[in-house]
């Protein structure tokens, strides 16, 4: 028989082949579908809620969520106009100081206390610019959690959060 | 891995490796050219499926420890983790925990091939005892795996078989000792077993490829017991013997998956599902099934030490065979008296692993004194015999006679397994009937989650939460539980704001920012707040008995279903043992009769083991109110709360029975295709 001219042979030889091929591809979602976040873990990702009250002008405190720092910055009037002062074209990763913070709560800066670059943790009130220091590769962000100086490309992201009463936060 | 290779490679890459690293031409050699005996019957088939099971049981080993703690405190609740939250953590834990039954299951089917054709005389020994020193790494190694989930089983068993080696004189203290790293079973135990049941199974894997090894330097045995002298004896592996095995391992895996997914638990013991208790060892101990025939060769002797040296010959009796058996024909096809020897045996082998469930009382002890007997006998004594007395039939001259003269059903055989049938069924029988006296079985109850399309009813599960949470809740936890699960795909269906409300509904104990314990409203991440500190304040309040928590409890409680509804239950498939005496405790308390004392504390229940049990009867009709319209009786309560925690033990059982579908149909579709593939390959053969 020539080669060229598929069969009826060659038909069942394709089919179960076919039909392996994809038990073993279903085989791998479960093996693969395993290594993702468990229910548990994603329950546990809910939202929190953060009160505000005893966090002092100038007091930078940090929480957990989803296994995550976010810092929380109770900014003072000054630190404010400085960064507001500063002109968004000569930034890294250009963005003004009102985007970053919610309307009407200007002295509270949200923050995933992540470094952009590696993911360190920074310290707070260290560095040239009155914000962060990342001691890992020396990245340095200004009161409002911008890239200044280092390595790092983007600013420190600010996490999902809605202000529930004028002192309490809900962050996720 | 035969001599030298046949494989020419056409690509000049594959040229240029082929001779720095001949591995695709020793593949080629070992499973594509390599000749293998055209009378291979499906018998043969189950060394494929056997590097399957072992690779089934790798992968999804090596997955169950990405999530598992090998810790006293931990372990347990891990397992039940995996079985919860873990994607396809279910799947992947049933799929090992029963692949290790499939993979004994195959090695016994194995092992008694080789003991009917003969496949451990000259030129096997080795290959043979090869395999013996596998299967003796597979016992170890699912004897280790059985003790990390730290269930009471896992724990007791762990104890009886390192006491074993206890059995030695002088050294036998200290060796113990040793192999536990403390003074009794203990965490030390638990991690260095869960280390070596992480090895061995690599060990295993390198004597299977000396075992391959050996194999294709000896070639196959068949079932004639002729060495191939022609071409014309062979066929190459590839297509015909790669086809045929994968047929067999298609339906194989219909049967593995059926027990995956439609009756998991059936192999397990429910006192597993009780954590580890070192002050408490369960009424009956009683190994996996594949260990059973030797756990009743060891009891049947009532002397320690004799009852070790009986167990271990029992084992190490299989590297002997070569030796021990003088007939110079292999398959027993030709061998008109060690066929039914051969067959007496596998009665044997059956009717020991029967005994080894059963309690070591009575007449039993007897029968299995006789059983182990005949164990030995057939090695001892009628292996090297029969080759002395024994007149073989004439056995074909080469494979392609043996072919072509189809041999007529051996009705001997057929009839002699008629007779072991029906003897084993009056063995199993008379025991049955032996422990029916004891205590009345629950009545079966129909429930919507049973069988292969079983789904749970949503009202009902609501119904048994709302039971649970005005009545049970006040003495048992529900400790693995979150509120969220309440509001999950495949549970009791309540809405997030339900579950939120209900979470609401609890106090949960948490730290506040000044380090204090406070109490505050549940979320649904939470677990479900235990009604006890701990235990000792409950058996403080409840006035003795320790109230169970309650999360595996459908999965950890049962009873004994004789003969022969055991083996119905395979086939039904029964898995609501658990539910059938939940409810059944729930409806069973009664009047107290008149010759029966009771401890103080206890109340007469007619389904609870010696009929006395701590829990005052917990439910009075319209004591819970029911908005549905159902009856508010003790006995839907018993019902629904029962159905309440089959789900709360199983919670993945619908995408059980829905992804366990969704294969079987795969694998029916698949080994038809494979049928059909192996049929068209072998036609010019056959």
């Amino acid at each position: 028989m020539s080669s060229a001219e598929p069969t009826r042979r060659d038909f069942l030889y394709i089919a179960t082949g076919a039909v392996g091929a994809i038990g073993a591809a279903a085989t791998l979602i479960p093996l693969i579908g395993q290594m993702n976040p468990d229910a548990s873990t994603i329950a546990a990702g809910a939202p929190i809620e953060v009160d505000l009250s005893p966090i002092a002008e100038g007091q930078v405190i940090k929480v957990f969520w989803r296994s995550k720092p976010i810092f929380i910055s109770h900014r003072s009037k000054k630190e404010i106009d400085e960064v507001r002062a500063v002109p968004t074209n000569t930034l890294k990763d250009p963005q003004e100081d009102q985007a970053r913070v919610q309307k009407g709560h200007d002295q509270w800066l949200v923050l995933i206390g992540i470094c952009t670059h590696l993911g360190c943790i920074p310290l707070a009130n260290q560095g040239d610019y009155d914000g962060w220091f990342c001691p890992c590769h020396g990245s340095q962000y200004d009161a409002s959690g911008r890239i200044r100086r280092g390595p790092a490309p983007f600013n420190l992201a600010v996490p999902p959060y809605k202000f529930v009463s004028d002192s309490k936060i809900q962050i996720g | 891995m035969s001599g030298t290779s046949t494989y020419q490679p056409q690509n000049a890459f594959l040229k240029w490796f082929e001779r720095r690293l001949p591995i695709v031409g020793l593949v080629h050699s070992s499973f594509v050219t390599y000749p293998t005996p055209r009378n291979l019957n499906y018998w043969w088939t189950f060394g494929g499926i056997l590097s399957f099971m072992l690779v089934v049981q790798i992968i999804t080993g090596i997955v169950l420890v990405m999530h598992y703690t090998p810790n006293v405190n931990m372990a347990f609740d891990s397992v039940e983790h995996i079985m919860r939250d873990v994607n396809y953590g279910w799947l992947l834990r049933y799929v090992h925990a029963t692949g290790a039954s499939a993979f004994f299951f195959a090695v016994y089917i194995h092992m008694f091939r080789g003991l009917y054709y003969g496949s451990y005389k000259a030129p096997r020994e080795v290959l043979w005892i090869l395999g013996v020193i596998i299967y003796l790494l597979m016992m170890a190694t699912g004897f280790m795996g059985y003790v990390l989930p730290w269930g009471q089983m896992s724990f007791w068993a762990a104890t009886v078989i390192t006491s074993l080696f206890g059995a030695i004189p002088v050294v036998g203290e200290p060796i113990v000792t040793w192999l536990w790293g403390g003074y009794a079973v203990g965490n030390p135990t638990l991690q260095r077993f869960f280390s070596l049941h992480y090895l061995l199974p690599f060990v295993i894997a390198g004597v299977v490829g000396l075992h391959v090894w050996a194999l294709h330097i000896a070639g196959q045995n068949n079932p004639a017991g002729v060495e191939p002298q022609t071409e014309k004896d062979t066929v190459p592996f590839t297509p015909y013997a790669t086809t045929k095995d994968a047929f067999g391992l298609a339906v194989f895996c219909i049967f593995f998956a059926w027990f995956v997914f439609y009756i998991p638990n059936y192999l397990m013991h429910p006192d597993n599902y009780i954590p580890a208790n070192p002050g408490q060892t369960p009424p009956e101990i009683v190994p996996e099934w594949y260990y059973l025939p030797f756990y009743a060769i060891l009891r049947s002797i009532p002397n320690k030490l004799a009852g070790v040296i009986a167990l271990f010959s029992s084992i190490l009796v299989l590297a002997f065979v070569p030796w021990l058996d003088t007939s110079r024909i292999k398959s027993a096809t030709y061998r008109p008296i060690y066929k039914w020897c051969f067959w007496a045996f596998v009665v044997v082998c059956i009717g020991l692993g029967y005994l080894g469930s059963q309690p070591p009382a009575g007449i039993y002890v007897r029968i299995a004194q006789f059983l182990t007997f005949c164990y030995f006998a057939f090695f001892l004594i009628a292996m090297p015999l029969l080759g002395l007395i024994e007149t073989p039939r004439p056995q074909p001259n080469s494979i392609a006679d043996a072919v072509l003269k189809k041999a007529k059903k051996p009705m001997g055989v057929i009839a002699l397994l008629g007779v072991a049938v029906v003897g084993l069924a009056a063995l199993f029988g008379s025991t049955t009937q032996a422990s029916a006296q004891e205590a009345e079985n629950p009545p079966a109850l129909k429930w919507s989650f049973s069988g292969p399309f079983g789904t749970f009813d949503r009202g009902q599960l609501q119904r048994g939460f709302k039971v649970y949470s005005e009545v049970c809740k006040n003495c048992h936890s529900l400790k693995l539980l979150s509120f969220r699960n309440l509001g999950e795909p495949g549970g009791p269906g309540f809405t997030e704001a339900q579950v939120k409300a209900i979470a609401e509904d609890f106090k949960v104990k948490d730290t506040n920012d000044q380090g204090e314990v406070v109490e505050r409203k549940g979320r649904p991440a939470d677990r479900f707040p235990p009604p006890f500190e701990n235990d000792a304040q409950a058996r403080q309040v409840t006035g003795g008995a320790l109230p169970p928590d309650m999360s595996v409890l459908a999965k950890a409680r049962g009873y004994k279903r004789g003969f022969p509804t055991f083996l119905v239950d395979m086939v039904v498939p029964y898995q609501e043992a658990g539910t059938d005496y939940i409810a059944a405790i729930v409806n069973g308390f009664a009047e107290k009769p008149a010759n029966v004392t009771l401890p103080p504390n206890t109340y007469y229940n007619k389904y609870f083991p010696g009929h006395a049990i701590g829990m005052r009867p917990p439910l009075t009709d319209k004591q819970v109110e029911y908005t549905d319209g159902s009856p508010q009786t003790v006995d839907q309560y018993a019902r629904d709360v029962a159905a309440f925690l089959m789900w709360a033990a199983e919670p993945n059982l619908e995408a059980r029975h829905r992804i366990g579908f969704q294969v079987m149909i795969f694998l029916i579709v698949f080994a038809g295709l494979l049928y059909f593939t192996k049929r068209k390959v072998w036609a010019d053969v056959h």
